[in-house]
């Protein structure tokens, strides 16, 4: 019966092609442009870690002047001073923990026909592999005896090592970081989590860093500071000591626990912390401590930009339009056929018939509609991501789940649409259609 | 007019058509007010200058990577090199650039250990700042040349003289002039304090999107912090030789640095703004396929009242109707209807402007973008019936009565 309706819905459509092609160019493209900015934001708000992304918590404690919050309303600082970054370290008092940020330098050329290589470095700490888990092609982290100790000992990513040791294993091998010599412990394979969570501060989006090492080697080798770095009060001295125990915030400081209510008792730790500061002459304000997981964190920190979230409003408004288009068009067009329609129920056809019958046309354009909207959409994409250039890397394609959403959306969106035309044409009177005959 | 009658009656017996187009039109002004609203807010942000002579300059970065790098000797060398050159205007360190999004902001006061500061991003340049930038003092005077210091990573002092931009000297003495600001005592860290030697037009921070872009004030000190930029200005038409040139004099010396961003300043500016372009042009494109659909969704719908009334056309026209009364009728009922939609989308278009500010912190819509959305998508609307009211007046009265 259905295959029946489908091949009366073709031969209706194909009576008019002007009219089906511009129902299917308008949903097709409301869609389109749906899907598009729908995917952007889908992406930017994704879960980066959905393994554990409910056990990491980002950790704020509120260092800043007692003049003025960080931030209205009262919130902490982002960041974390290098204190916290290493005391809440080192109490070890959370499953695992650790203080990271970010420096640079230069990886010299091993031989002649090498260049020098400038480096983005994330500083942290060995909890920071099993932590965020970033795939390993050789080797592993370093140990906590390493932080410790201090020693030399660098991580790779794979964009480095492919540049250095043009991709060959090198755990083991050695490489000349601005003028020291760090052992190789491990060489990630492609990790190029979105948003990068851990460190916001100067990008959600940013590319990782090049390299790893040890955040303690940031003293022990005077590190420069890159990425963004904040302060309320003047550094006391002209000594680098000095301004590692300075109130600037420039580091992230992150933990995880087993179970994630073990939050409270963290934040119980974090009182009887800054109490402890307080008698230190430091952290002027109320205490106002802060633990937030990845999601809340993201949410908090407000990732989605909101140029994206501003196109896609945009986009979703267009879509209605395009769907009251299509009503408007379908209603004139079963308008028109109200003389066949009589015709068919006087001639014994139910009304549920020629609902269905006319539901089916409309899934067929919903149908059309959705796969035109869903090429739109990857070429709506392509455009963004030529748009925007790096900065959108990994944040225009179209996976299963969005593909699904977009024919569901369209589907749905055509039924709608049809369905009070569909409700108009068959509740008319037969007697008074055909008598104008 | 006396034909806005019967076209209403017409109009009331397919109430729903009416309203569905109407409400299309609403919304569609809706959105193309808003989406114009952004596009100009964002051009007018773009528009704003930097203050530089951004067709002739580019600046690029050192990092020195070797024991051997002598920087306070090769910063010297260099400079003076590349002021040399066939073709440069004149060069200068400087730590960061506008347009660049990376700088240093401290904040400053007109009284010591005083809680309001005026933020103000930070220059580090010499003597030739002001030329290489390509800035104009408007009262004090320049740097001189035995003034520029030097200074460490964690050095702390400050130097005895600045520079501010004009909009910086005002925030911090809103009620005095340039001339009279010039010898005042600003605070810096605190307690300590600056004199403000001379004041300029017009420089940006680094940051665009800072709502203090126009405070900067210039320090003459050069940075010994073993990475750092130089920003060279040229003559016209000579910059894109000289940045193989700078970078070729630089890595000749082969003593234990690496060159990077060689940069126009043109070329960060697009940077700069690249986000805000890709915005307008996504809003651009929804806009006109926007336009597009509305229009031709007028155009399917007036075709199916066309032939609907065909019979209705074909008496109006055997009964003495001119060509011109069709045409006029379906064009009136057009007007009427997107009209309503106007009246509509004039509230609408009000409210989602009003959501935009709360949420997204945009500015309000200026009044003058409704009357010219009304007035283009009237015309839109008049343009889309055009071709199947033709269509209608011409239908012959003789085959257009005949029963089917």
């Amino acid at each position: 019966m259905i295959a029946y309706y489908g091949r009366l819905a073709l031969l209706s459509l194909k009576k008019n092609v002007l009219l089906t092609g511009l129902m299917i160019a308008a949903i097709g493209l409301g869609i389109g442009a749906a899907m598009t900015t729908i995917t952007v934001n889908y992406l930017m708000s994704a879960d980066p870690i959905p393994n554990k992304s409910e056990r990491l918590f980002a950790v704020q404690v509120d260092n800043w002047s007692p003049n003025e919050a960080y931030d209205e309303p009262n919130l902490p600082p982002d960041q974390v001073t290098w204190l916290e970054a290493t005391q809440l370290t080192e109490a070890k008092m959370a499953y695992r923990q650790a203080g990271m940020g970010t420096s640079y330098g230069v990886i010299e050329p091993k031989g002649q026909d090498q260049k020098p290589y400038l480096a983005s470095v994330r500083i942290t700490y060995a909890d920071f592999f099993p932590m965020f888990e970033p795939p390993f092609l050789y080797g592993s982290g370093w140990t906590a005896q390493a932080d410790e100790a201090r020693e030399l000992v660098i991580v790779l990513s794979k964009e480095a090592n492919n540049e250095i040791f043009g991709g060959a294993n090198s755990v083991g091998e050695t490489v000349t970081f601005s003028g020291n010599v760090f052992r190789v412990v491990g060489v990630l394979d492609e990790w190029e989590p979105k948003p990068k969570f851990f460190d916001l501060a100067t990008g959600a989006f940013n590319d990782m860093e090049d390299v790893y090492m040890p955040y303690t080697l940031k003293q022990a080798l005077e590190l420069d500071t890159s990425g963004n770095n904040n302060c309320w009060k003047p550094i006391a001295e002209e000594t680098f000591q000095a301004f590692l125990n300075s109130e600037c915030v420039n580091s992230q400081f992150w933990v995880e626990f087993e179970d994630p209510d073990d939050k409270h008792a963290y934040l119980d730790f974090l009182h009887n912390y800054v109490a402890e500061q307080k008698q230190l002459g430091r952290f002027p304000r109320e205490q106002n401590n802060r633990l937030h997981n990845v999601m809340e964190w993201l949410e908090y920190q407000e990732v989605v930009a909101d140029d994206a979230q501003m196109m896609m409003y945009m986009a979703l408004m267009f879509l209605i339009v395009c769907l009251l288009n299509t009503i408007a068009l379908l209603l004139a067009k079963f308008t028109g056929r109200f003389g066949e329609i009589a015709l068919r129920r006087a001639v014994g056809a139910s009304r549920r018939t020629l609902m269905l019958h006319y539901s089916v046309e409309a899934a067929i354009v919903g149908v059309l509609g959705g796969l035109v909207g869903l090429i739109l959409a990857w070429l709506g994409l392509q455009g963004i991501s030529a748009l925007y250039g790096d900065s959108t890397e990994g944040l225009t394609s179209l996976d299963g789940t969005m593909i699904a959403v977009g024919f569901a959306l369209a589907i749905v969106s055509s039924i709608l649409a049809a369905l009070y035309p569909t409700w108009r044409a068959c509740s008319i009177a037969p007697a008074g259609q055909l008598k104008t005959q | 007019m006396n034909q806005i009658g019967p076209i209403f009656r017409a109009l009331l017996r397919n109430k729903v058509g009416a309203l569905l187009l109407a409400l299309q039109i609403a919304l569609t002004m809706t959105i193309i007010v808003n989406a114009i609203h952004m596009i100009e807010n964002r051009s007018s942000m773009m528009a704003r200058e930097s203050g530089m002579d951004e067709a002739n300059q580019f600046h690029l970065m050192y990092v020195g990577y070797k024991d051997s790098f002598n920087e306070r000797v090769a910063v010297e060398t260099d400079l003076l090199e590349i002021r040399k050159l066939n073709g440069v205007v004149d060069a200068t360190q400087i730590n960061s650039t506008p347009l660049s999004g990376g700088g240093w902001s401290m904040g400053l006061t007109t009284t010591p250990n005083s809680q309001d500061g005026t933020p103000v991003s930070l220059y580090f340049v010499d003597d030739h700042g002001l030329n290489t930038l390509g800035v104009e003092l408007v009262a004090g005077e320049n740097f001189s040349p035995t003034e520029v210091t030097y200074r460490l990573s964690n050095d702390k002092q400050w130097p005895q003289n600045i520079l501010l931009t004009e909009a910086a000297a005002k925030n911090l003495f809103p009620d005095l002039t340039p001339a009279e600001i010039i010898g005042q005592t600003v605070f810096i860290r605190d307690d300590e304090p600056m004199t403000i030697k001379g004041i300029i037009d017009h420089l940006q921070a680094p940051w665009v999107q800072w709502s203090n872009v126009n405070n900067v004030m210039l320090v003459p000190q050069r940075g010994l912090w073993n990475a750092n930029r130089y920003l060279v200005r040229t003559e016209p038409g000579e910059r894109d030789r000289l940045m193989r040139e700078v970078e070729e004099l630089l890595l000749a010396k082969r003593d234990g640095r690496l060159i990077r961003n060689v940069t126009a300043m043109d070329e960060q500016r697009d940077d700069a703004y690249q986000d805000f372009f890709a915005l307008q042009t996504v809003l651009w494109v929804i806009v006109t396929v926007l336009t597009l659909v509305t229009a031709l969704g007028i155009v399917g719908m007036v075709s199916f009242t066309v032939n609907q009334r065909r019979k209705q056309i074909g008496t109006r026209r055997a009964l003495g109707a001119t060509k011109g009364d069709i045409m006029r009728q379906f064009m009136l009922e057009n007007l009427l209807i997107t009209s309503s939609g106007l009246i509509i989308g004039v509230a609408s278009s009000i409210a989602l402007n009003i959501w935009l500010v709360d949420t997204f912190s945009l500015p309000r819509i200026g009044w003058h973008y409704l009357p010219i959305a009304m007035v283009v998508l009237v015309i839109v609307g008049q343009l889309a019936v055009l071709g199947p009211a033709r269509k209608a007046a011409n239908l012959s009265p003789a085959l257009a009565t005949r029963t089917t």
